[in-house]
């Protein structure tokens, strides 16, 4: 495929009831590449991974997907476009009171009408994909969190999607584990040609596997683009993240001392 | 003097809009009858879960509401030498008032708390959003065979509860007491006529829609409002269904009451 | 999944079936809704019915044989239509009267059977009645008359 955009975000705005948490987010999500969206916790990546789902309506602003604009979708729309994205949320989101291999197959028993036995052998394709294949009759109770999120991407790519969105992959797991998953990532890129996009504060793992990053902060893009011109970026704010710095905590003294001694102290 | 007349109609704007949307939770489960995912899988696990496995505390709480009715009656009837109109009170009050509300609420503190823990821990652990970008209905998914379960469940619990309950009844009058056993039936048949059934019936109906709305509703919309997921908030909800499901079931039952007497 | 799956039908089939037959026993034996008609209506007519309502019992030797459907006027005069089991079989010289079960109780229609080779059919009407006995003004007969019978010792 060529390097045409699959998804364009135009000036995203978002509230969570009259707190804005996402502020005029703009850029865009290549076909057939990984784009890492990175950044510290509670900078907005997870509300922007649930507007990008259809799980949270846009506000000002629009998501165009193949140039149509997803907030204007109708219920059918976006129930076609579901059907053509896989999702993996952070702790897998496996049901808990069906077995690994009912999980993966629920969308295949909903969506198709394949025979009971062809759904049976791409239940298993999938888990043995992710190395799961003896696991399929255990519950997500039974199971660690690393098999879990491994279980969950199996169901994400159930229905062979065009787009994976995926949400924190590696966080939680041990470093085996995770290089796993970023291996099954690039994978799914390369062998099929998938549009991935994957949410995480790992610097690591988002080096290894990113084609474009963009790096948010406070609810704005701080700087967009390729590994290497991220690395290169001259942006103060991205070089602290890249480095793993420390914020310095600011103290606020006049703050303090009024929760310290409440009035009194302004007129001493 | 602006800050509290702000409050109240911030106040008043989040009851609307959580009234509108319970009334359209209700409308998506009702639409999930037409919808897949296909039910009856899982209609079949939500009833034995909502009535197989409440047959027995409902048989135990009818038995004893049966046994003391019995024991309260008779010492209140035999001041007026009525002890023959036993049957009949015991009977009429099982099968109009207390076998319905009493069987409701059991099952409320059984299967409603444990529908709305169920469901607000799918809310809080993304299981629900998961459904949602599987381009699953998860009100079809989740609310419908819940409500198909709680209406088939809910009247032929009832009814087993009323028939032990009576029971029961009969066990401590004619047993214990030494009502006479021939005028305890003939007071029951002869009072307790097919209006006083589907009273009955037509009570436990509506308590189970009650029950399964409320309930599922409150686990669905878990820590929404908050905007916070964590088990704090099923545990919230899980409360919350039960006391808004149980006082629903007694409102209402005087509702249906003073229409249908 | 199969022996799961066969377990939760069966409990599922059992509950439904002890409901129904509940609801059954409910409905049929203290509901009194008969599966198919097997009772057929009577009328008689008395002076006055007072006390007697719908659904007050029809006993002959103080066993229950059917109930009372209807009660209306008809010529200045009371009618009741009641329903008979069918296999209780009435002469048409029998008797009907309204009686008292106890000194508070209620009202019932109580019939004492003929002596006659024909029996009622469907609709027929016993033309032998006896109203009820007024308890209220034997009451106040007695208490009234044991007045005067006081003042008159005097």
């Amino acid at each position: 495929m060529s390097s045409e955009n699959r998804i364009e975000i135009r000036g995203l705005n978002s509230f969570y009831n009259s707190r804005q948490v996402l502020f005029d987010i703009s850029f865009s999500i290549p076909a057939s590449r990984v784009t890492v969206i990175m950044g510290v916790s509670g900078c907005g990546k997870t509300t922007l991974f649930r507007h990008l789902t259809g799980l949270k309506s846009t506000g000002p602003g629009q998501i165009a997907v193949d140039g149509k604009d997803l907030g204007s979708f109708s219920e059918t729309a976006l129930s076609d476009y579901r059907r053509r994205i896989g999702v993996l949320f952070q702790s897998g989101a496996l049901f808990n009171s069906l077995t690994l291999s009912e999980n993966i197959a629920m969308p295949l028993h909903v969506h198709t009408d394949l025979a009971e036995e062809t759904i049976r052998i791409m239940t298993l394709m999938k888990l043995n994909m992710v190395g799961l294949a003896e696991f399929g009759d255990y519950t997500p109770s039974q199971i660690s969190g690393g098999m879990k999120k491994r279980a969950g991407l199996a169901r994400a790519l159930i229905m062979d999607p065009e787009m994976l969105f995926v949400d924190e992959p590696s966080s939680g797991l041990d470093p085996i584990t995770a290089a796993g998953l970023d291996r099954l990532i690039l994978n799914l890129r390369e062998s099929r040609g998938m549009t991935i996009v994957v949410v995480t504060h790992e610097l690591e793992s988002a080096f290894k596997i990113a084609d474009s990053i963009v790096v948010m902060d406070a609810g704005s893009v701080l700087a967009a683009g390729t590994p290497e011109e991220i690395r290169n970026s001259a942006g103060a704010r991205v070089h602290q993240f890249l480095n793993r710095e420390a914020d310095p905590y600011r103290m606020h003294m006049e703050a303090y001392y009024e929760r310290l001694l409440g009035d009194q102290w302004r007129s001493q | 003097m602006v800050n509290p007349v702000r409050a109240l109609g911030a106040y008043a704007l989040r009851q609307v809009c959580s009234a509108g949307r319970l009334g359209m939770f209700f409308i998506y489960t009702l639409r999930g009858l037409i919808r897949p995912p296909g039910k009856f899988w899982h209609t079949l696990k939500q009833i034995q879960f909502i009535g197989t496995k409440s047959i027995a505390l409902v048989g135990f709480t009818a038995a004893f509401t049966g046994m003391v009715l019995a024991l309260q009656g008779y010492h209140t009837l035999t001041k007026f030498g009525a002890e023959g109109w036993l049957g009949s009170a015991v009977g009429l009050s099982l099968v109009r008032e207390l076998g319905p509300v009493l069987c409701a609420l059991m099952v409320t503190g059984r299967a409603g708390s444990a529908m709305a823990a169920e469901i607000g821990i799918m809310r809080i652990e993304e299981q629900i959003d998961a459904l949602e970008c599987m381009a699953i209905d998860p009100y079809s998914y989740l609310a419908t065979p819940r409500m198909i379960a709680s209406i088939i469940s809910l009247p032929l619990l009832t009814s087993f509860g009323d028939v032990v309950g009576i029971l029961g009844g009969y066990l401590v009058g004619v047993g214990l007491l030494r009502v006479n056993s021939g005028a305890f039936w003939s007071g029951l048949t002869s009072s307790v006529d097919f209006g006083d059934i589907s009273m009955g019936l037509i009570k436990s109906l509506c308590f189970s829609v009650l029950i399964a709305w409320i309930c599922v509703y409150k686990g669905y919309y878990a820590g929404v409002d908050e905007g916070a997921y964590g088990p704090e908030q099923v545990g919230r909800a899980t409360t919350s269904a039960v006391v808004v499901a149980a006082i629903a079931v007694l409102i209402s039952d005087y509702v249906i009451t003073s229409i249908l007497l | 999944m199969g022996p799961e799956r066969k377990g939760l039908e069966f409990g599922v089939g059992l509950f439904i079936i002890i409901g129904l037959l509940c609801l059954a026993y409910l409905s049929y034996s203290l509901g009194n809704i008969g599966f198919g008609n097997d009772n057929y209506t009577l009328k008689a007519v008395f002076s006055t019915v007072s006390g007697l309502k719908n659904r007050s019992q029809v006993m002959m030797a103080g066993v229950s044989i059917g109930e009372v459907k209807k009660i209306r006027l008809k010529n200045d005069r009371a009618e009741i239509v009641m329903s008979i089991k069918k296999n209780v079989r009435l002469e048409d010289d029998s008797i009907a009267s309204i009686k008292t079960m106890g000194i508070i109780g209620d009202k019932y229609v109580s019939i004492t059977p003929g002596a006659s080779d024909t029996y009622l059919k469907n609709g027929g009407v016993i033309m032998e009645t006896q109203p009820p006995i007024d308890i209220e003004s034997l009451i106040s007969k007695f208490v009234f008359g044991s007045v005067d019978k006081g003042k008159d010792q005097k």
